[in-house]
């Protein structure tokens, strides 16, 4: 496996240039730390657009699904009772709750899956470079190449930006 | 000149680094609890001690410890309920709406205000259970499959909309509001010295740890989230005001009530917003995180809100008159000059004119003078839905069976009681949890385009 080195910045404007200067470079980011979202540093790391919106969607479908189809089945096949002479399917009085069914299926779902992909669970320790990591210093994972020289390149870039390498 | 450059002050002030938001706000669960948090504790347990002894009396003797009668079936606790929801409204406003709109202010308030947000809700939920008289059965208002028939619910019902709303909206907040707060949950758990502390928050923060491919997932999942509760907040209020609009009563029975009723709970909700982060930012000194502009921003929204609202009374009137109805015109006359015209003019009085005063720079900026209006704000809302409700009720079609009606010491009880637990609530919150959040702050922190800022 190859060594991955650890570089650790003060603001999140030196980490966001490092990464630049390190994609640059033609080395790999294995992953960032910092307390918080830096804007932009997913379009420096070259990350992907999350495709989790999608999985909402099929959330939010499934929701409305059984929102009207539910109402439906009660209201009109399993007992149905004549409530002031209106219609079996009464649809338009059916809305709002399919509304709320869909929000609801659509948030849990959403968050449940963030959660099933990070495999988070109760309790799990944090793997982390460093405790600041979550309190005031941003940390950069890099993939060192199979040549000699390129931990040195790799620092002198670091160094630009006002970092430091802290292991590796 | 001046004001152009004061509008882009800095979102926080005191020129701090990331990690003096982290101790800041951290503090404040670290040190022993001021007196002034004692007193204002003391005070909510009793209220909600209050409430308790009501609502176990009104609960073990029946529902005639109430002052309604056969012409007002409703009164306190619907218009306490409304007025809860409403509360509510302005939580999930700042942080799912403020969010779309990209407006950096609210990353001060909006953990406290989505607080705000549940624990209102949780006292508007217990209105409608209270006031079925048997609440053991609460539990029909769900769709079970029972040994009644199957007997389902009655989908076509308002209130039976209401059931569904009120409970995905606190779902939804709640979700949204932990979600919100692992990363900071994080961060608490990475400073804390104590067992209890580490065991807790390190369950609690689902091992969080700053990576950034988590973050960037993080964040879509997060503006779905404010996305979908964005509408669901709308959708709530609307669903409230068809309890009334889809009735045949005159004053009740009007497409105006969901738009009316959605600005009249921002309103309400940005006025119990502006109370409670007044308090918070003077006792847990936190005037460099809730600044003059974030007050300021807020009382702008009141005035916007009231605006819709006064607005909305005066639709009201007009349409009753051009509608040619004898019942919709009397029951508006009534309002205003029958015999609650007293609860009436203090609803004008309180949600026409006090924001009025927001008008002006120097009234905005007076944090006294803010604090007072928006207590004012609150009365006032609080009898826009006791108005609508009982001045609707109380002289119904057949001038016999006209009465009046008054609280017992029972509703009056219930509804500190309801004060006493959302204060109580909110106090333990600010206590237990960081109640600003410190990643998103930190995110502002160099706000402003000074990029050359160096931390450290």
């Amino acid at each position: 496996m190859d060594r991955q080195l650890v570089a650790e910045f003060r603001n999140e404007y030196d980490l966001l240039g490092s990464v630049k200067a390190i994609r640059d470079a033609g080395f790999e980011i294995v992953d960032a730390y910092t307390p918080f979202a830096v804007h932009g540093l997913d379009k420096a790391m070259g990350l992907k657009k999350s495709r989790i919106n999608q999985i909402s969607f099929i959330f939010a479908l499934i929701g409305i699904t059984v929102g009207i189809l539910g109402q439906y089945w009660v209201s009109a096949v399993n007992w149905p009772i004549n409530i002031g002479g209106r219609p079996w399917n009464s649809l338009p009085a059916f809305l709002p709750v399919a509304f709320e069914v869909m929000v609801l299926f659509c948030g849990l779902g959403t968050v449940f899956s963030f959660f099933a992909w990070r495999k988070i669970k109760h309790g799990k320790s944090g793997l982390q470079p460093n405790l600041r990591a979550t309190n005031d210093r941003f940390y950069v994972v890099m993939k060192q190449g199979q040549e000699r020289k390129s931990s040195s390149v790799m620092l002198d870039i670091v160094k630009s930006f006002h970092g430091e390498m802290v292991g590796e | 000149m001046a004001e152009h450059l004061s509008a882009r002050d800095p979102l926080i002030h005191g020129n701090k680094n990331f990690e003096d938001v982290t101790n800041d706000i951290c503090k404040i669960m670290d040190r022993k609890p001021t007196w002034l948090w004692w007193l204002g504790f003391s005070i909510a347990l009793s209220a909600l001690t209050l409430g308790i002894v009501s609502v176990t009396y009104q609960i073990m003797t029946g529902i005639g410890t109430w002052g309604l009668n056969k012409t007002v079936g409703w009164a306190f606790d619907i218009t306490n309920f409304v007025f809860w929801v409403g509360i509510g409204h302005a939580g999930t406003l700042i942080s799912a709406i403020l969010f779309l709109f990209r407006q950096k202010w609210r990353t001060s308030i909006n953990r406290s205000a989505e607080a705000m947000t549940i624990f209102a809700v949780v006292c508007a939920g217990l209105f409608p259970i209270i006031h079925m008289g048997r609440p053991w059965l609460a539990y029909w208002m769900f769709p079970y499959p029972n040994f009644r028939g199957p007997l389902w619910i009655n989908f076509r019902s308002p209130l039976a909309w209401d059931v569904f709303a009120i409970g995905t909206y606190l779902i939804i907040s709640a979700t949204f509001w932990y979600f919100g707060m692992i990363p900071d949950l994080a961060t608490v758990r990475d400073r804390a010295k104590s067992k209890i502390k580490k065991f807790f928050f390190g369950a609690l923060s689902l091992g969080w740890n700053g990576s950034f491919r988590v973050w960037h997932r993080y964040e879509t999942v997060y503006a779905l989230l404010a996305g979908l509760a964005a509408p669901l907040v709308v959708s709530v209020h609307t669903v409230v005001s068809f309890d009334f609009a889809t009735s045949a009563i005159p004053g009740w029975h009007t497409t105006t009530f969901p738009p009316y009723f959605v600005a009249g709970a921002v309103f309400s909700g940005f006025a119990m917003v502006l109370t409670l982060m007044i308090i918070a930012r003077k006792t847990l000194r936190l005037e460099d995180y809730i600044t003059l502009t974030h007050i300021e921003n807020m009382t702008k929204v009141i005035i916007l809100t009231g605006g819709i609202v006064t607005l909305s009374y005066a639709t009201e009137f007009f349409m009753a008159w051009y509608s040619g109805n004898g019942y919709e015109q009397f029951v508006f006359l009534n309002r205003a000059l029958g015999p609650f015209a007293w609860a009436y003019w203090i609803m004008v009085g309180c949600n026409l004119i006090t924001p009025q005063f927001f008008w002006f720079r120097s009234i905005r900026r007076n944090v006294t003078l803010v604090f007072i209006l928006s207590i004012f704000v609150n009365i006032g809302m609080w009898f826009e839905r006791f108005v609508i409700i009982v001045t609707s009720l109380h002289r119904d079609f057949l001038p016999s069976s006209w009465s009046m009606y008054k609280p017992t010491w029972v509703e009056i009880g219930t509804l500190i009681g309801s004060f006493g637990l959302f204060f109580t609530l909110f106090l333990l919150f600010i206590r237990t949890m960081p109640m600003v959040s410190i990643g998103e702050v930190k995110s502002v922190l160099h706000y402003r385009g000074d990029g050359e800022k160096s931390n450290g």
